[in-house]
């Protein structure tokens, strides 16, 4: 295929992704807009009230950069699961394994369509969170190259737990028991500060801290890592995510006989 | 000229050890129709699913239109339209979508893919179902929705895995004449199906393929020739006897205005009817008791078990 060929392919995969989470925004897009709003007025301000400074600010702004990053992790993970896994169940992936479309170009346009849904609910909760706060911005190019790198991530692991799922239970055990756990103890609530040395060390292995820490350093200016640290480590797990998502496709690993 | 389709010494096993394919060769010409036929099993699809990527081969080559699929799949896929047996395309997708967006993986331009969709969707009847969610669409139209899809890139072999299972006669017949109408356009065909009648009827060129072997490869008027007997039934205007004897055929009775007559290979029919006529029985018609061609399969692959 030539180069504008491949971008032809890439734009129908992202345009099929798009109008796929729109087509059923109460089921994509309207839930996290809920869900935060409940965690807004709970966390942020019936209880955050009582807990006082955290960081040097309130508790509803020390939250607020955790809550809208869950936001973008959760919902760039599930957009490629639940879309690649779905295909594979009815067995129109085979569509796009007959056509000459490369498989990087396949693989970027289910994360891009990951993306964009991390991208679209991160504005949304972003919105509603300045009803309970305000927001403002430390550093702009910290909080866009973050958001990016976060949705990239989540969305290739979307991708290679797809492809390994059996069933829609299977989609659903890596976000209940892996990724939520990540999320909460990745410092969304609290800052690593509170923990014993131990945990805190142990925490270190979590790239949910790198994320929430590094988004959180982009909004308020203020990092429980340190921020060259936090994107190199976003990059490795990025990277390696790439490099396993693309063998999974080139040795059609689950998807080819 | 180079073959649509070459397949040298094709070979598949399972991981589970099961040999599917055990060294298959065959080759389709350009423009040719070309049926593959087999028992359920027998490594028709792991074949279909080798030629278009879904499956991977074990050993052997396979080229289309000239490029190896080892040397450059995409080239090759290109060339390839595929309409498998089962349903595989997003049930909630819009009929129009679906043939679209299968345009745009083959990097046809938005418009170029809106015209080719438009096209394909009004020769195959699908054109007021356009803006349907494909899962209302009946069996029928759905196995016409993926002929559309398959075509919208306008391959030159299209492969056609059991096209008319479950679809009624009248939607076959359709069917037969748009493939036919295609591949006077210069579409190579190749046809899996278990309509035997299908493939005597459409196809110039066949393949039986028996436990992942080809057991039979050659023109279907030369298969047909090599029958050694044929039954035929004949209608009679008057009431038939019990028992009918025609000297050196083996008749019988069916009810009292149908006669069936074996014919080896070497006699000829004229004989029975004069025979009859001396006897004073008048044939008002007559009709092959079963297909053909199915009769010669049956020899095929129950000789090749």
């Amino acid at each position: 295929m030539t180069p504008h060929e491949q971008f032809v392919a890439f734009m129908t995969i992202l345009r099929k992704e798009i109008k796929r989470y729109t087509r059923i925004w109460t089921q994509t897009l309207l839930p996290s807009a809920i869900t935060m709003s409940l965690y807004f007025v709970i966390f942020g301000s019936l209880i955050g009230s009582r807990i006082g400074d955290m960081g040097g600010f309130t508790y509803m702004q020390f939250v607020v950069p955790g809550l809208i990053m869950m936001a973008i992790v959760t919902n760039s993970y599930s957009n490629v699961v639940s879309s690649f896994f779905g295909s594979k169940f009815n067995h129109s992936v085979e569509e796009l394994l007959v056509s000459p479309t490369p498989n990087y170009v396949i693989l970027m346009g289910y994360v891009l369509g990951g993306v964009s849904r991390g991208l679209l609910v991160a504005i949304i909760v972003t919105i509603v969170s300045l009803f309970f706060t305000q927001l403002h911005i430390h550093n702009i190019f910290v909080v866009v190259a973050i958001v990016l790198m976060t949705s990239t991530l989540f969305a290739l692991a979307g991708f290679i737990n797809a492809v390994y799922a059996n069933s829609f239970d299977d989609i659903s055990i890596v976000p209940t028991f892996v990724l939520t756990p990540l999320i909460y103890l990745g410092g969304v609530f609290y800052s690593m500060n509170l923990l014993p040395a131990f945990w805190a060390a142990v925490s270190k292995l979590n790239p949910l801290v790198y994320v929430v820490n590094a988004f959180r350093y982009g909004v308020l200016g203020v990092s429980d890592v340190s921020l060259p640290f936090a994107f190199g480590m976003i990059t490795l797990f990025t990277v390696a995510a790439f490099a396993f998502s693309m063998h999974l496709l080139n040795s059609g690993k689950r998807l080819r006989q | 000229m180079i073959s649509a389709l070459t397949i040298e010494n094709l070979s598949k096993s399972y991981g589970n050890g099961f040999q599917a394919l055990k060294g298959i060769s065959l080759e389709v010409k350009q423009g040719d129709f070309f049926a593959l036929l087999g028992p359920n099993g027998a490594g028709k699809s792991t074949t279909i699913g080798i030629i278009c990527s879904l499956v991977s081969k074990s050993g052997g080559r396979v080229a289309v239109h000239g490029v190896d699929i080892d040397e450059d799949f995409p080239a090759a896929k290109k060339f390839i339209g595929i309409v498998p047996q089962e349903f595989n395309f997003n049930q909630f997708e819009k009929v129009r979508d679906i043939v679209v967006n299968q345009a745009g993986y083959y990097g046809l331009p938005a418009q170029q893919a809106a015209e080719r969709a438009d096209k394909y969707l009004k020769e195959l009847g699908l054109w007021d179902k356009r803006e349907v969610a494909s899962r209302m669409l009946s069996g029928g139209m759905k196995r016409r929705l993926m002929i559309a899809r398959a075509l919208v890139h306008e391959p030159k072999l299209l492969i056609l895995d059991e096209p008319t299972a479950g679809v009624d006669i009248e939607m076959r017949r359709s069917m037969w004449d748009f493939l036919r109408k295609i591949n006077a356009e210069g579409t190579t065909i190749i046809l899996t199906t278990h309509y035997l009648e299908e493939a005597e009827a459409l196809c110039r060129n066949i393949a039986i393929i028996n436990h992942g072997q080809i057991v039979e490869h050659s023109s279907v008027r030369d298969l047909l020739r090599r029958l050694h007997r044929e039954v035929f039934i004949l209608d009679c205007a008057g009431m038939l006897p019990e028992s009918v004897a025609v000297d050196g055929f083996v008749t019988r009775v069916i009810d009292e205005h149908s006669l069936e007559v074996e014919v080896e290979k070497g006699q000829h029919i004229n004989d029975v009817f004069a025979q009859l006529d001396r006897a004073g029985i008048q044939v008002t018609s007559m009709r092959n008791r079963a297909n053909r061609l199915e009769e010669m399969f049956v020899n095929l692959v129950e000789g090749a078990a």
